[in-house]
């Protein structure tokens, strides 16, 4: 029920986006994302409205730090 | 995607679960509990507890919004259905939960009432200007569906639309993840929180988890998104050092969704709420507050939440406190199967019994 998928933007309205999820477009709404996203940008989508801006980054780092400690454990 | 691909990397995962084995101390049961019903999907699904320490135990909790609506208030849907001429409109994860009577929306769909399934609450304005007889959306879910419902009852009352209702049987968690806290029969070591719940509420709500001596990580649903935050509870557990550590920062901001917030806030306010199996729990639903109360299904149709007797024989209850596993329910694929569900722990997809039913069974 909270399932939430990622999708990349491919064009913008004021308060909607269109999104491509795995191939697959759909319009979104993003007014929950205020000012913070643009084309290009992953949003995470749950019930037709983006809630949460994607960071790859973040990502990247999350797991690098998990990695790392692994290493230094085995 | 980059973004989901790195989080099933299988050398990922080996090297995870090697770390897991190798910090998990054999004499200590670790008890943990996934809340979210998603994460208990993608625990099943990608076998995590089969690959962990037999000492390392996994609890699904009460984060399946279907799974927890009381019976009394699902047979209330059948009640407004069987009375007046109106559509309702749902989100699929409703269709196969029965009635008292064994009654589903399915079952009244094929019988010809006006059953719409809604991707998004939005759609339901749309689908409302088809209708010619007014249509009630049946809101539930948590935190994170809430502020949808919310812009829903928004452009209703700017819109002026007066043939549009809901069932208000939104959750939030804070109150029921103290009342699971406080617990002595579970006695959970630390908690997997809901990633998309934390997407909208922020980190703040899991205070009072670390404060009581259990461990909070808020983590994504992909298998090595899970490994590191059992990886991440053990830890804490070992040191006696416990803190709401985010392993979703990717989606999870520490402030959670301001925007999100706000909309829950304009439109609803905590109000105590019927939890299937756990009974009522103070400020743990959202109701309708000020202009938004017209919204209110039972504040236009005579039908009323009957009783909160739940079905005889049926486990859900003590699956959703965390008391058993669906494994031991007589009914268990004996009865109760994801075709021909008896309770809701079996009818949506995310529930802990469909869950064990549709991976564990089979094997």
């Amino acid at each position: 029920m909270c399932l939430g998928i990622p999708g990349r933007i491919v064009s913008m309205e004021e308060f909607s986006a269109t999104v491509d999820i795995a191939g697959t477009t759909r319009e979104v709404s993003t007014m929950m994302l205020a000012d913070e996203v643009s084309v290009g940008d992953y949003v995470l989508i749950h019930v037709g409205f983006a809630i949460a801006k994607m960071d790859e980054e973040e990502a990247a780092k999350t797991l690098e730090m998990i990695l790392e400690y692994s290493d230094e454990i085995n | 995607m980059k973004l989901i691909e790195i989080f099933r990397n299988p050398e990922h995962v080996k090297k995870i679960v090697d770390s897991i084995h190798s910090i998990v101390d054999t004499k200590k049961e670790y008890k943990i509990m996934e809340v979210c019903g998603t994460h208990t999907m993608s625990i099943a699904r990608f076998g995590i507890r089969e690959i962990l320490p037999q000492n390392v135990k996994l609890v699904s909790g009460p984060g399946c919004p279907v799974c927890v609506i009381p019976q009394g208030e699902i047979d209330a849907i059948f009640s407004l259905i069987e009375q007046y001429d109106v559509t309702v409109a749902t989100f699929g994860d409703l269709l196969k939960v029965p009635g008292s009577k064994g009654e589903t929306l399915l079952s009244y769909k094929a019988n010809g009432a006006s059953i719409k399934i809604i991707f998004s609450p939005l759609d339901v304005v749309t689908l409302s200007r088809e209708m010619t007889n007014p249509v009630v959306f049946i809101g539930i879910g948590f935190e994170t569906t809430a502020p949808a419902i919310a812009a829903l009852g928004k452009k209703i009352i700017e819109k002026d639309f007066n043939d549009i209702f809901i069932f208000p049987y939104n959750k939030t968690m804070p109150e029921v993840l103290k009342l699971l806290l406080l617990d002595k029969n579970l006695n959970i070591d630390g908690f997997i929180c809901p990633g998309h719940v934390s997407v909208v509420t922020g980190e703040s709500i899991y205070t009072p988890i670390v404060k009581a001596g259990k461990a909070a990580v808020i983590g994504g649903f992909e298998p090595v998104d899970i490994l590191i935050s059992i990886f991440e509870i053990i830890k804490q557990v070992n040191s006696e050092m416990f803190n709401v550590k985010n392993l979703y920062k990717r989606a999870v901001k520490n402030c959670g969704n301001i925007a999100a917030l706000r909309l829950i806030d304009d439109v609803f306010e905590p109000v105590d709420s019927a939890w299937r199996g756990i009974g009522i729990v103070k400020k743990s639903g959202l109701a309708f507050k000020g202009i938004y109360e017209r919204l209110n299904v039972f504040n236009n149709f005579s039908i009323s939440v009957g009783d909160y007797i739940e079905k005889t024989g049926c486990k859900c209850g003590d699956v959703l406190k965390g008391y058993i596993s669906p494994s031991v329910c007589p009914l268990m694929g004996n009865g109760c199967t994801p075709e021909k569900p008896y309770g809701p722990c079996m009818v949506s997809s995310e529930g802990a019994c469909s869950a064990y039913y549709k991976y564990n069974m089979s094997v």
